[in-house]
């Protein structure tokens, strides 16, 4: 007899299994916002927008209203989504190509804006649907296809701080961390604030999350473990960035 | 709050852009979004004084891409949701005009062409007809009205948010820097009281009740697995688009039935085309005169009927050649051979159009 796990009430059942690669990072991200979703009662409000690159395979992950956008576009369509109907919940998923490559201009304007949008980027150091080049994430040495000798820095730079970025350019009442798939419970914590951060109308919330990729880093289950936990966190902190001051000191 | 700028019918003297902001506020458009560009930036600015008397939304983005997107973003929460841009602006708007179109989203936009190829000028051109009719990697599923004047810059305008969402293809008022800047008269007028039904939007995203549990979820995509997936989409775009074509398609003629040369041209230069014909006609010179007002989709019977009696068809615009390719395309076959009066960036003027006529006469 089969058992069949528990999966988030806001997932779509008829869309699963899911069509990402064995190994990928990108369920248990979905899980996590999946299960956030739930907990907080918002699948009627929520509208889902996913990227191009591998996070537009869960354009009908959830029984959610959803578009899937360009690559790289997805912020602004959220962005317009919720500047017309407040009302609504808008979540943006994108990947690191997405979020910091092309659609760069859109996370920091977003951002100094301060839209009341959540934003969820899923870094796998790579462009994880084109085949694995080198992203702005890619780890120093890090082969890709578009760095087969190894990302040198001195040519192509370090790798991008998102989070860090974000938090250095918003207004007090953004929220902004980094999780990690290698601690779910954690990353369902961060997913959730940065949720109610939005419905408490306080301001632009964006979580990045560490994530896998075996199939571009073509690594077995072991080194991708520790690619993920000891490789990306020598670069990427794991942890909240900005949190808004709570309403309690708020109200001093 | 008051519900509408204007009540009844009342005439006015002011600039384009300001004519397009007033007509979207009559048209009950909700929200816009836009960057600005020169010449279109004070469509943006009458708005954005409008906005707070009406209930009416702006967001101010920070590129054409965003622009567009988020206007994309405005359409899919139910909103009647529009943007305007012009010449490196337009470029970068194709690629969420493209988005609109494979996902049938009727966003408006507002376009007023300057001198291109690049930053060019500010001023004034027709080359923005390619970009408008066909840009993005896709196959022109819009429609597109060129103007002439200051009341069809209303006229149009108010149309296009209710053929927008009553066909949901993106929709165009492609206008120019002249229409834009220029101050001319025109009436103004509650399109209700006209008998104009204004067409409601509708949710794609964020309607009443849980998804999965009350109703569906909304859920769209513009990527496909397959080819046949894609071509099977395509195909009936096609067939909806060609259905429609005939009943959106509009044009203005004169004489065209009944002379040797016929003068082709839209927008702003129909205003010189119409002049010089209808000067040489009370001089008993035999010469019509076209324009067709939408050039996507093109009047195509009724260009093809004028192209089967006419010896010559004489194209005057401000682009090298645009217009000529969207009339060769319609007019295929047909007998009229065409010369041209092609003017890239500047404007052409009824005397020029007339000493061509004459030149091509003996």
């Amino acid at each position: 007899m089969s058992v069949q796990l528990a999966m988030p009430k806001s997932w779509r059942v008829d869309t699963k299994p899911h069509k990402f690669c064995p190994g990928c990072g990108h369920g248990l991200v979905l899980k996590a916002l999946g299960e956030a979703i739930d907990e907080l009662g918002i699948q009627d409000k929520a509208v889902y927008g996913c990227d191009i690159g591998c996070s537009l395979l869960s354009w009908d992950f959830f029984n959610i209203d959803a578009i899937q956008t360009h690559h790289g576009r997805t912020t602004p369509v959220i962005t317009g989504i919720k500047r017309a109907n407040p009302e609504v919940i808008g979540i943006a998923y994108m990947g690191d190509g997405g979020g910091y490559a092309i659609g760069s201009q859109h996370l920091v304007n977003a951002a100094a804006r301060n839209e009341k949008i959540t934003l969820i980027l899923v870094n796998n150091t790579q462009y994880g649907m084109t085949g694995g080049q080198m992203a702005p994430t890619t780890m120093p040495g890090q082969k890709t296809e578009t760095s087969p000798y190894g990302r040198d820095p001195e040519k192509t730079g370090y790798p991008t701080q998102g989070p860090e970025m974000v938090a250095a350019i918003t207004q007090e009442g953004a929220y902004v961390a980094r999780g990690t798939v290698a601690n779910p419970k954690q990353m369902k914590g961060f997913i959730k604030k940065a949720l109610e951060n939005q419905i408490n109308g306080r301001g632009f919330s964006f979580v990045e999350i560490l994530s896998t990729c075996p199939t571009n880093w073509r690594t077995n289950a072991e080194d991708t473990w520790k690619f993920l936990e000891k490789d990306m966190t020598k670069y990427f902190k794991v942890g909240e960035i900005k949190v808004p001051e709570s309403r309690h000191e708020e109200g001093k | 709050m008051p519900e509408k700028p204007i009540k009844g019918d009342k005439r006015y003297f002011m600039t384009g852009n300001e004519v397009v902001a007033y007509a979207a506020v009559m048209a009950n458009a909700d929200i816009m979004y836009g960057y600005p560009i020169t010449p279109q930036n004070e469509i943006m600015h009458y708005w954005t004084r409008m906005a707070p008397k009406y209930g009416k939304e702006f967001l101010q983005t920070e590129d054409e891409l965003s622009a567009g997107f988020t206007t994309v973003g405005g359409v899919l929460a139910g909103r009647k949701a529009f943007t305007a841009t012009a010449g490196p602006g337009n470029t970068l708007m194709q690629e969420p005009i493209s988005m609109a179109e494979a996902m049938r989203l009727p966003i408006v936009v507002a376009v007023q062409q300057r001198g291109g190829p690049s930053t060019a000028t500010v001023i004034y051109s027709q080359q923005e007809v390619t970009l408008t009719t066909f840009g993005g990697n896709g196959e022109g599923f819009r429609i597109v009205y060129s103007t002439a004047t200051h009341q069809e810059l209303y006229d149009y305008t108010i149309k296009a948010f209710n053929t927008a969402w009553k066909y949901r293809f993106p929709t165009f008022i492609l206008g120019d820097g002249y229409q834009a800047k220029m101050r001319e008269s025109l009436t103004m007028y509650d399109p209700e009281s006209r008998g104009i039904e204004l067409v409601s939007p509708e949710a794609y995203v964020g309607m009443p009740g849980t998804p999965g549990i009350d109703r569906p979820p909304g859920q769209y995509r513009n990527t496909y697995n397959v080819e046949e997936e894609l071509y099977e989409v395509l195909q009936q775009y096609q067939k909806e688009y060609d259905a429609i074509a005939p009943e959106v398609a509009e044009f203005e003629s004169l004489g065209a039935e009944d002379s040797d040369l016929v003068v082709v041209s839209h927008g702003v230069v129909s205003r010189a085309a119409k002049e010089a014909v209808m000067e040489l006609r009370e001089a008993g010179v035999k010469v019509g005169y076209f324009r067709p007002i939408t050039l996507r989709p093109m009047p195509e019977k009724q260009l093809r009927e004028v192209a089967n009696k006419a010896k010559t068809l004489l194209i005057a615009e401000s682009a090298i050649g645009q217009l000529a390719r969207l009339v060769k395309d319609s007019i295929y076959g047909c007998g009229a051979g065409i010369i041209p009066l092609f003017k890239p960036g500047a404007g052409i003027t009824a005397e020029e159009i007339s000493a061509k006529i004459k030149s091509v006469l003996g």
